[in-house]
């Protein structure tokens, strides 16, 4: 194949990947009659067939001015939304990063037995642990509150994993010298291993707020009370019949996972990567 | 004591992680074997007989055969795809950021911001049948036919693409030119180099693409549950719903018995990819 048949190919695919978001995005433009008229078929179940526009008749922000200025319940899922990744990725970091960094570099007994048993744990799919999420979170009494998804997404392993891969990369050399200029274990930890192992650190947090953006299972699980969902969950109970409205909140949701996307590429790949190096 | 000594730094720098994992997921999954192994109602010891209910669950046979054929069919479309991309992609162009941010992309979209695209693309009245109807192909009704599982397939392929893809150029790029190059010499040509030098290289990577690819060939419950809700067509009823269904019932001992099960199947299959990864050294 050809140099410039090649790159027609994967541009033409490229396209394809990408246009889900511009679909979401013209509809987030569309006026509700517009976006209606065009998915009355889908609506009603009547005759004909669903058509759609990429650039809206009458292009509005109709729809980012009520969701905006007139819809405190969209509000508040946001902001569960922010809180829940908010404290998963700072207790995340807390209880992950000095553990990576004593599976990497500290001395420990058992040590290839615990990181086993991580690795394993990390494997895992929510349906193995639901159950016995759901026993702990009752004993505790957590139930229906936001600690029931934080508490156990803070200890997931996953973090420790990646942050690990970076840590052993970083040279035996520099912690010795650390230690002979009279640096603690907790100095050398902060001085050396933190700073040099920072892409890590970042690219396990960027990892994370995708993942927990996109919380489905553990909200739908554990958390009843509607007024206390994040977004992610109370996106898809918009009925279409609303679409309009549907769009643009599907739009709004999708930009902080867009922002820390672009602006952490480098570090995402990094951290793609870094899964796939033998430790 | 001077034995303590030395791990006790490293001990204190693991110890709020550890006791996390062990009150969260350890200590509660031990609960949940034992449990196995017992009624729901009163407690008393059952010995297997849950996970003979389990094995016999019409709805189980089904989930879990969908599942198994579901990965088996996913994960080498996936891998054989991103690979032809990646390839390409190394291979005859030059700068490939715009690439990797397209086909990464799908990756940061919250499922539920898609979810309206997907009822969109697929209802019988849809946007595809649309497409199919003027061009006079029989339209199929997607999420309520055996196709049902097919649009699972490619939604999952449409997200893991690009991690895949990423994945496959880092292994890529780490094979030295030098050997293409005395390859060359010796006058290989493109695709005797392709299936003797590249792929024997990329093996490494490629068990890790298949872990990972299967851990999140999981997480395509969201799309089949935010499309289809909790009893989707036959064809994509997976062990996913199955869990989520039971867990709705509070159906203790079959969940119990069924997580044992699924922990065993996934917790042996890590251990082979770990022996045939550590064979390769």
């Amino acid at each position: 194949m050809g140099r410039k048949l090649t790159y027609i190919f994967l541009f033409l695919l490229a396209l394809l990947v990408c246009y889900p978001f511009v679909f979401i995005l013209t509809g987030s433009f569309m006026s509700g009659a517009e976006a209606k008229a065009y998915l009355l078929p889908m609506i009603t179940g009547g005759d004909g067939y669903v058509n759609w526009r990429l650039i809206p008749m009458m292009p509005t922000l109709k729809h980012y001015v009520e969701l905006l200025l007139d819809s405190p319940e969209f509000f508040s899922m946001f902001w569960n939304s922010f809180k829940i990744v908010g404290c998963i990725l700072a207790g995340q970091l807390l209880a992950g990063v000095p553990a990576a960094w004593a599976l990497a570099k500290l001395k420990l007994p058992f040590k290839k037995l615990i990181f086993m048993i991580y690795i394993i744990l990390m494997m895992m799919p929510f349906q193995v642990t639901m159950l016995s999420n759901y026993l702990v979170l009752d004993q505790l009494k957590l139930l229906d509150t936001h600690a029931a998804i934080i508490l156990p997404a803070v200890f997931s392993t996953f973090p420790v994993f990646i942050m690990h891969r970076f840590f052993v990369s970083v040279p035996d050399g520099i912690i010795e010298a650390a230690k002979i200029d009279g640096a603690g274990d907790i100095m050398t930890f902060l001085y050396v291993g933190v700073p040099l192992g920072s892409s890590g650190i970042i690219s396990a947090v960027i990892l994370s707020f995708l993942e927990y953006w996109n919380l489905i299972e553990q909200p739908l699980a554990f958390l009843k009370t509607k007024s206390l969902w994040p977004l992610s969950l109370y996106l898809s109970n918009i009925s279409i019949e609303r679409s309009g409205f549907a769009f643009t909140a599907s739009v709004i949701a999708f930009i902080p996972a867009l922002l820390v996307f672009l602006s952490g590429q480098d570090y995402l790949e990094k951290g793609i990567v870094a899964s796939a190096l033998k430790g | 004591m001077t034995q303590k000594k030395k791990y006790l730094p490293g001990i204190a720098f693991l110890l709020p992680s550890f006791l996390g994992v062990f009150i969260f997921v350890l200590l509660p999954f031990a609960d949940v074997v034992r449990r196995s192994f017992l009624t729901a109602v009163d407690e008393s010891w059952v010995g297997f007989k849950n996970y003979i209910t389990v094995f016999n669950n019409a709805a189980f046979k089904l989930a879990a055969g969908n599942t198994v054929r579901f990965v088996a069919i996913c994960l080498p479309l996936l891998i054989f795809i991103s690979l032809l991309i990646a390839y390409l992609l190394y291979k005859k162009i030059k700068n490939t950021q715009f690439f990797k941010t397209a086909f990464l992309l799908p990756m940061a979209i919250p499922t539920a911001s898609v979810v309206l695209l997907w009822k969109v693309l697929f209802n019988s009245k849809g946007l595809l049948n649309a497409v199919l109807n003027s061009f006079n192909i029989e339209t199929v009704d997607w999420m309520n036919s055996k196709y049902a599982f097919w649009v699972l397939i490619v939604v999952y392929i449409w997200k893991n693409l690009g991690y895949t893809i990423v994945l496959w150029l880092a292994g890529l790029s780490s094979i030295s030119e030098d050997i293409y190059e005395a390859a060359r010499v010796d006058g290989a040509g493109e695709w005797k180099m392709f299936w003797r030098i590249t792929l024997p290289s990329l093996m490494p990577v490629l068990y890790t693409i298949t872990v990972l690819s299967f851990l999140n060939s999981f997480k395509v419950f969201r799309e089949a549950y935010l499309v289809a809700g909790d009893y989707p067509h036959d064809s994509m009823y997976l062990l996913q719903h199955i869990f989520n269904n039971w867990f709705r019932d509070l159906a203790v001992d079959k969940m119990a018995a069924g997580a044992v099960v699924v922990a065993v199947v996934i917790l042996v299959l890590i251990l082979m990819l770990q022996k045939a990864w550590d064979k390769e050294d």
